[in-house]
């Protein structure tokens, strides 16, 4: 017979690991099928989420919303068998070499024509396709049109000419340009090397190794140092609040702050891509798109891709709804975002054309993060600190070289 | 010693959780830096030491942890000496003592986000409504964009002070009871010797008496300047990276082994032992040099 205390402390040890083991929610059949979302900022795009996946009579799938550092979190969980089965990222080049995710080829068949040919390409490693495109963002350079005119500045086509109108727009405590708290250093590196013809990575090769580049990076030096920026602003660069609160005549912001924007400051603001900065380069806009992707340690796959099939190939009214009814998204269908009609004036006809015509992935899936720090550092002690830019620029090179060598031998 | 039962009931959770959440990653964790882990977490491919050559030879890495035995030697003895000093004050002060005691305290029970994101957003933000920059504005000076600009380097100066704050409570609340144990009997026997009453009694008696409370928070103090992450993280962490000036070896790491775009648990764990070889290495040395 067990003694009370004994019955007591076989009590205490098995809640011990009872609370080890928390609920999965993937252990035997009939369970539902997780799903992960980050943290939308947007108000309503949780309950649309979750009204989506209710909608699934097939399988019960179970929403989860991730705020806070959803990559790390998604990183991390992909790596334990607890993760989820179907999830929104964008591929890496490292998790498909890990064997992480379920390439999804099959899943798009004929629709496969009606994405857009340069977000499928952020969604592509290897020929094959690992993610279905849900949403597409983009950044651009939103100006105050009034505070233009004022000035007797035009919104300017040419990198010299933006350092130009940001100089002279800055007065009266208004600044020039606002391109985020870290000096335009991170959200700017990417455009600067596109304005010059150069880009991250091109076919496998380093692709901003060239003296070029470091006169672009330059640019933005320039730009810092000319005391037009504005710095340490409260909310940072993918908010809109610096531009609608008039601390500054022009922003470089996201798609997704036109709402905003537009309802701080009506027809008072027009939107451009980053200028070119040579006659060999051209006009860019940073596009990437959130995916939905499957885990391939998930155990129920084929329900998982019947899922992302329905919700992200077959339901075109759920596309729409999560497009355009809550955030500011372009759809990545020509059919949806074709005849949406808020996409037909003003700003948002701008951005469409502007992904169109002049979109460069802000994140390919073999730009990856240890070439992305080295990058940044380069970037950073350029902007930030005045260091020789063709020296920073030919150190990063020489190790995003080195690691596409390990990726590509 | 035979330990019976209700011995292991109130030591055994505490035992497992620490095997299981403690020293179980932390062996998994050597294990690791011996191989080329990416993406995964039982990897097969053994490198043996390359990487631990390619962090000794990684340029930001070696950078980081330059830049931290810096700041270790400034903050380590700036902190000592102002929570020795508010120690000496709160204890000599006869009124009010546990009010002081609780006001120095409080902050150590503050987060270190929440006093990020204060010190970031509403007192060092960089516009011209800013704490900071509305104190200097009455000045007629201009507003400083406190946490980028890098010459002069005023994010140290957000940085120390947030530190400051939030740990100076945690050492005075040590050197206090170290004070409270000095017998009183030594200061009257040294007065009637004809000892004065501040600094000679402060150097003959006190500072000797406190010898193992200094230790104790010398070593407490190294190891949070290496250790540094929340503040630094939060403070000038965006959502574009970590700046390449006065990144902690934490950060770095955190980024090698969990920045999106590709996760190297290899490289950031063998960076992760040589971190934990030099805070030992330091302690041991500092405690052979305090001790002698």
């Amino acid at each position: 017979m067990i003694s009370r205390r004994r019955l007591l402390s076989l009590a205490g040890a098995s809640a011990l690991l009872a609370a080890c083991g928390s609920n999965t929610g993937r252990d035997g059949n009939g369970q539902a099928l997780k799903q992960w979302y980050h943290a939308y900022g947007e108000p309503g795009v949780q309950q649309a989420v979750e009204r989506y996946a209710k909608a699934f009579t097939k399988t019960p799938v179970d929403v989860q919303w991730n705020p806070g550092d959803y990559d790390s979190k998604l990183a991390t969980s992909l790596l334990s068998g607890g993760g989820p089965d179907v999830f929104e990222s964008t591929p890496q080049i490292s998790s498909v070499r890990a064997g992480q995710l379920v390439p999804l080829d099959d899943v798009f068949g004929d629709a496969r024509n009606d994405f857009t040919d340069s977000i499928l390409a952020t969604h592509t490693v290897d020929g094959k396709l690992y993610g279905v495109p849900q949403a597409v963002d983009m950044q651009m350079l939103f100006y105050r049109k009034s505070f233009l005119q004022q000035a007797g500045v035009q919104p300017p086509s040419t990198v010299d000419e933006l350092v130009d109108a940001s100089r002279r727009l800055t007065k009266d405590g208004v600044k020039g340009l606002f391109a985020g708290n870290d000096g335009g250093g991170g959200v700017l590196g990417g455009p600067a090397l596109w304005s010059a013809g150069l880009d991250y990575v091109r076919d496998h090769q380093v692709g901003f190794d060239d003296p070029v580049a470091a006169q672009a990076i330059g640019k933005l030096r320039e730009l810092y140092s000319s005391g037009s920026l504005l710095l340490g602003a409260v909310k940072d660069w993918a908010e809109p609040d610096a531009f609608t609160q008039g601390l500054v005549a022009m922003q470089w912001t996201g798609l997704w702050t036109v709402p905003a924007i537009q309802k701080a400051l009506g027809d008072d603001f027009g939107v451009l891509p980053f200028p070119k900065f040579s006659s060999s380069g051209k006009a860019s806009v940073p596009v990437g798109a959130f995916g939905a992707m499957i885990n391939a340690k998930s155990k129920r796959i084929d329900e998982a891709k019947e899922f992302v099939k329905w919700l992200w190939i077959e339901r075109t009214d759920y596309q729409e709804d999560f497009n355009l009814s809550y955030g500011f998204h372009i759809p990545p269908r020509r059919s949806i975002s074709e005849k949406a009609s808020k996409l037909t004036t003003g700003a948002a006809a701008d951005a469409v054309k502007f992904v169109r015509d002049n979109a460069k992935a802000s994140n390919p899936p073999d730009w990856t993060s240890v070439m992305r720090t080295a990058f940044n550092d380069a970037v950073s002690r350029v902007v930030r600190d005045g260091a020789p830019a063709d020296a920073e620029i030919k150190a990063a090179a020489d190790k995003a070289r080195d690691e596409l060598k390990r990726l590509y031998g | 010693m035979r330990h019976g039962r209700a011995f292991w009931l109130f030591v055994g959770p505490f035992a497992v959780g620490l095997l299981v959440f403690v020293y179980v990653p932390i062996g998994w964790s050597l294990l690791l830096s011996f191989f080329d882990a990416r993406n995964t977490v039982t990897p097969t491919s053994f490198v043996g030491l390359r990487n631990y050559a390619d962090m000794l030879t990684d340029a930001p890495f070696l950078r980081s942890l330059g830049t931290f035995s810096v700041f270790a030697v400034f903050i380590v003895p700036l902190t000592f000496v102002l929570a020795l000093a508010l120690a000496l004050l709160v204890n000599q002060i006869s009124f009010m003592k546990a009010f002081f005691r609780s006001v120095f305290f409080l902050p150590t029970a503050c987060s270190y986000v929440v006093a990020s994101l204060v010190w970031k957003l509403s007192i060092f933000n960089g516009v011209r409504f800013g704490l900071a920059n509305t104190v200097l504005g009455w000045f007629g000076a201009e507003p400083i964009a406190w946490t980028v600009s890098t010459s002069p380097p005023w994010y140290w100066l957000v940085l120390v002070t947030l530190r400051l704050w939030l740990q100076l409570g945690f050492y005075l609340i040590l050197f206090i009871a170290g004070l409270q144990r000095i017998p009183q009997h030594l200061y009257e026997a040294a007065w009637i010797d004809g000892a004065s009453r501040g600094w000679q009694t402060l150097r003959y008696i006190t500072l000797p008496q406190l010898r193992t409370t200094s230790i104790a928070v010398l070593l407490l103090l190294l190891i949070a300047a290496y250790q540094a992450f929340d503040e630094f993280y939060n403070v000038l962490g965006t959502d574009r990276g970590y700046p390449p000036f006065a990144r902690p070896p934490l950060i770095y790491l955190y980024y090698t082994a969990l920045g999106s775009g590709g996760q190297d648990f290899g490289h950031g764990s063998a960076g992760a032992v040589i971190l934990t070889l030099l805070i030992a290495g330091v302690t041991l040395l500092q405690g052979k040099v305090i001790t002698r």
